[in-house]
């Protein structure tokens, strides 16, 4: 290898594993805050005490999350400039106002809110800390909204033209760009995303103190909750992520061949290959286990349509197949595992036992992280796919990357695994503590636990109880 | 046609400007941290900021992001030219934005997030007067793109302004904690303050006296007329506000100090600007040759003209619901 493409690879690697990072913490906490939300409403709603118990629960542990999240995604903002300038300089007209866009209306929005959402509730009226909450909820929505735009304008690039110095400048209107062909599908398939993510963990811990016997009315509660949301989200992703696959099928079909491990194009019916050992030097699957005709079927919704392979595409221009491969084949597998989660929580309620069959609970537990692992086999499907382009079929990404010399790019990327490893492994383990505790009767309130001050412009008392 | 360009270089500069000084005391803090007490008076220390830290730091990713949609080549260039102190500086920024929660979640290892929650601050500072420095005495470009090597930002001059912004932001810490404190903690934040405004002095001074001759274009700037009107006044002005800053550190009001800090960091900041202007990247690129297209900034600015109306209302919001004083016992 020569010295620029380790430099690249480098580049690459400190890339994938700082968005990976990132985006751990809004998977789960884009979900949650709609969750305190809901919880908060039905509590004034209904005035039972057990929601707002349980809101204040899961509030101690949002709050740490987003902690995290800012200072990751504070990481994020730069890596575009640091690691990726040709990018930056090229692609800034065009993607530089929508990130814009996201800090004025998203983070900030946050920030303002999130100090009368966690400490407020004794200084504000009880409408005004709602609408705290929820503001918090709609921020990190739209904080989705426009990272998720920026992203599919690099997967489906339009509404732009080159100016004299070779920049993508806007042409048209820039409703174009923000709702380019792929945002939609990206956005709903990534928000429920979020949704199942938080669903899983908070029946994850449901379970837990179920199979502890610690089965307050809260704990109750909650692992309900989660599993109405996976019966009822879980068959809608399934669909929406079909849906996705089409629409990807339509505008990056070296993409879906990788998915698919097709090497070779079927004029008449493809098979759609379950398992392999996808080998691109040869471009051929071994070991493949296949069902005839299906994969024609899923993709063209007809059994004998032609379907086009990676001999199509020149070698240069494919994907890298065997990562894609495997990336799209665990987070399908986490889909149907979630399907099938949400399924039995179904018959065991019809069944009334939804609080006693321990094996389910067991599984509840042993899924509670599988929405993390989903989401990230979900994007690294969507990024690695789209290479070997940064701006699809417009900018490669060899040729996007900053001329940083390699110790540089070595000792970054050595010390944010160090970093991220020492300080994140510390927040879980936090996490993993405040859950440990069951909710319950006269739930504590974020400022008797002491003043965990997380993000937030909006100060709160200050005192350690 | 109004000139957008220079409205987004106004925006840019006040979103750094806030940044730096809304920021600048919360760091300042993190760098006085060890000369304060274990116990309450840390704790206390650490509540006259906890609640506003956030809200300040996200200045920084309004004048990051700003910079890649208004003038994205000046983004293009800048950051890989200072990647190690960039960094460095996201990297302290992790270590001290998690101490804040940290510290209180677990007790038993206090000791370390206090350390992180120094050690964090330190470098960030460090490494962003290092950037202003290096930015100052010039960079590498050929073509659209940064060409030197990855510690061409490493000098005399680059080290010396990093000292000097942590020496700065310790000031404008020790000011703020006059302000908002009371008792112990309030009393070694004066002492400090008494320190600290000398050796802010000197600093500023020393790093004045070394600008001009970085480059032509600075010297011509401060040194021929009309700039050496300014030049004359400048010091004037900067040692009528450093006495008021020194007569409310020894006795005066208790936000004297701290408005006085403010006003000192104006100043520098406005000199800075007269050194600079029109240029992004000091003595290389204008801000009319990186800017954006004008459809990018217009559809830009129509946003940042109602929202950031909207973000300063209620930032100002939060600190008056939280006006007067932290006691040991927190706000009252
Ligand atoms: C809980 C998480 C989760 C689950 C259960 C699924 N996905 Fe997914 N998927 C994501 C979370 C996700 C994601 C993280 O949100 C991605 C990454 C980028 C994106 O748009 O969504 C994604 C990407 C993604 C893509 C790539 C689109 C592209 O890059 O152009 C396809 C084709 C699918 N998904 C299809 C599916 C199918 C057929 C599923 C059925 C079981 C499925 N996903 C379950
Ligand atoms: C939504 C905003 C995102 C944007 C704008 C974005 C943009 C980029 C860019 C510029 C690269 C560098 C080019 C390359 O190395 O291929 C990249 C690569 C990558 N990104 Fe994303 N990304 C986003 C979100 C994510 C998320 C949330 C994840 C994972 C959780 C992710 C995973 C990756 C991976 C794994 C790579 C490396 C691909 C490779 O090197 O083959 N991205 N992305
Ligand atoms: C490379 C792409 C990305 C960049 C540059 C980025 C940037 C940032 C920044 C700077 C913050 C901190 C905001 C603050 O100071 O308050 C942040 C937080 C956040 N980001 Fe990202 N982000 C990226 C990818 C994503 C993706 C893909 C999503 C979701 C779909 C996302 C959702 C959020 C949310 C919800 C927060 C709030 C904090 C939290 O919930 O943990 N980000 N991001």
């Amino acid at each position: 290898m020569t010295d620029a493409e380790t430099a690249l690879l480098l580049a690459r690697l400190q890339f994938a594993f700082t968005v990976s990072f990132h985006f751990i913490f809004p998977a789960f906490s884009i979900g949650l805050a709609s969750y305190l939300a809901v919880l908060e409403g039905l509590w004034l709603k209904t005035g039972k005490d057990a929601y707002l118990n349980l809101f204040r629960y899961w509030l101690k542990i949002f709050a740490v999350t987003f902690a995290m999240g800012v200072v990751s995604g504070i990481v994020m903002s730069y890596q575009f400039g640091t690691n990726w300038s040709v990018f930056s300089d090229r692609a800034g007209p065009v993607i530089g106002p929508l990130m814009a866009y996201e800090v004025l209306t998203a983070f900030f929005l946050e920030a303002g809110f999130l100090g009368v959402m966690l400490f407020g509730m004794n200084r504000v009226g009880r409408g005004l800390h709602f609408t705290a909450t929820l503001m918090v909820a709609i921020g990190t929505a739209i904080s989705a909204f426009w990272i998720l735009s920026v992203n599919s304008w690099m997967q489906t690039p339009v509404g732009w033209a080159y100016n004299e110095v070779g920049q993508f400048v806007p042409a048209g209107s820039w409703l174009d760009i923000i709702f380019n062909p792929s945002f939609p599908y990206r956005l709903v398939h990534t928000v429920i995303a979020a949704y199942l993510t938080t669903a899983l963990v908070v029946g994850g811990v449901g379970a837990w103190h179920l199979l502890g016997r610690r089965d307050t009315p809260e704990v109750r509660k909650m692992f309900s909750m989660a599993m109405w949301m996976l019966a009822l989200v879980a068959p809608v992703q399934v669909f929406v992520g079909d849906l996705h696959g089409l629409n990807t099928l339509e505008h990056q079909p070296a993409k879906v061949m990788a998915m698919e491990g097709h090497y070779q194009s079927h004029p008449d019916g493809a098979p759609l290959i379950l398992f392999g050992i996808p080998d691109s030097d040869a471009q051929t699957m071994r070991w493949s286990v296949e069902i005839p005709k299906l994969s024609s079927l899923i993709l063209k919704h007809d059994l004998n349509a032609p379907l086009a392979g990676l001999d199509t595409v020149p070698r240069e221009d494919q994907p890298p197949v065997g990562i894609v491969f495997w990336s799209f084949r665990i987070m399908v597998g986490m889909g149907v595992l979630m399907l099938t989660l949400g399924l039995v929580s179904l018959l065991a309620r019809t069944r009334r036992k939804l609080y006693d069959w321990r094996w389910l609970h067991r599984f509840a537990l042993v899924m509670g992280p599988a929405g993390f692992v989903a989401v990230i086999a979900g994007w690294v499907t969507t990024e690695v796919g789209r290479q070997p382009w940064v701006i699809y079929g417009l900018l490669r990404t060899a040729d996007a990357v900053s001329p940083i010399a390699t110790p540089a790019v070595t000792g970054s990327l050595i010390a944010f695994v160090i970093v991220y490893f020492t300080c994140f492994a510390a927040g879980t383990w936090y996490i993993l503590k405040l859950m440990s505790h069951a909710p319950a009767e006269g739930e504590s309130d974020v400022e008797k636990e002491g003043p965990i001050r997380t993000a937030g412009i909006t100060p709160a008392p200050s005192v350690e109880r | 046609m109004i000139d957008l360009t220079v409205i987004w270089a106004v925006i840019i500069a006040v979103a750094v400007a806030m940044y730096v000084l809304m920021d600048g005391f919360d760091l300042g803090i993190g760098i006085l941290f060890p000369g304060f007490r274990v116990g309450k008076e840390r704790d206390q220390a650490m509540n006259a900021i906890a609640p506003v830290w956030d809200g300040n730091e996200t200045w920084l990713v309004l004048g990051g992001g700003g910079l890649l949609a208004a003038f994205p080549l000046a983004y293009a260039i800048i950051l890989p030219a200072l990647y190690a102190p960039l960094i460095a500086m996201l990297l302290g920024l992790v270590f001290r934005g998690v101490a804040f929660e940290f510290r209180w979640r677990d007790p038993a290892h206090r000791r370390y997030w206090d350390a992180a929650f120094c050690l964090g601050s330190l470098v960030a500072t460090f490494a962003q007067g290092i950037t202003l420095g290096a930015l100052l005495q010039g960079i590498t470009i050929e073509g659209r793109a940064y060409a030197g090597s990855w510690w061409e930002w490493l000098s005399g001059f680059s080290l010396l302004t990093g000292f000097a912004l942590v020496v700065a932001y310790a000031l404008l810490g020790a000011a703020w904690l006059i302000w908002k404190t009371e008792g112990q903690l309030h009393d070694d934040a004066r002492r400090y303050a008494t320190w600290l405004l000398p050796a802010f002095l000197l600093v500023v001074g020393a790093v004045s006296l070394a600008t001009p001759f970085l480059e032509e274009q600075y010297h011509q700037r401060w040194f021929q007329w009309p700039g050496l009107l300014v030049t004359a006044i400048m010091p004037l002005l900067f040692g009528g506000i450093a006495l008021t800053a020194w007569e409310g550190i020894r006795r005066g009001r208790d936000w004297l100090p701290f408005a006085a800090a403010l006003g000192l960091f104006a100043l520098t900041l406005i000199g800075l600007g007269i050194s600079i202007w029109p240029d992004v990247i000091p003595g290389r690129v204008t801000i009319w040759e990186a800017a954006a297209p004008y459809s990018s900034q217009l559809f830009m600015l129509v946003g940042a003209a109602v929202l950031v109306p909207v973000i300063l209302a209620y930032t100002a919001w939060a600190y008056w619901v939280f006006r007067g004083k932290v006691g040991e016992e927190g706000y009252h």
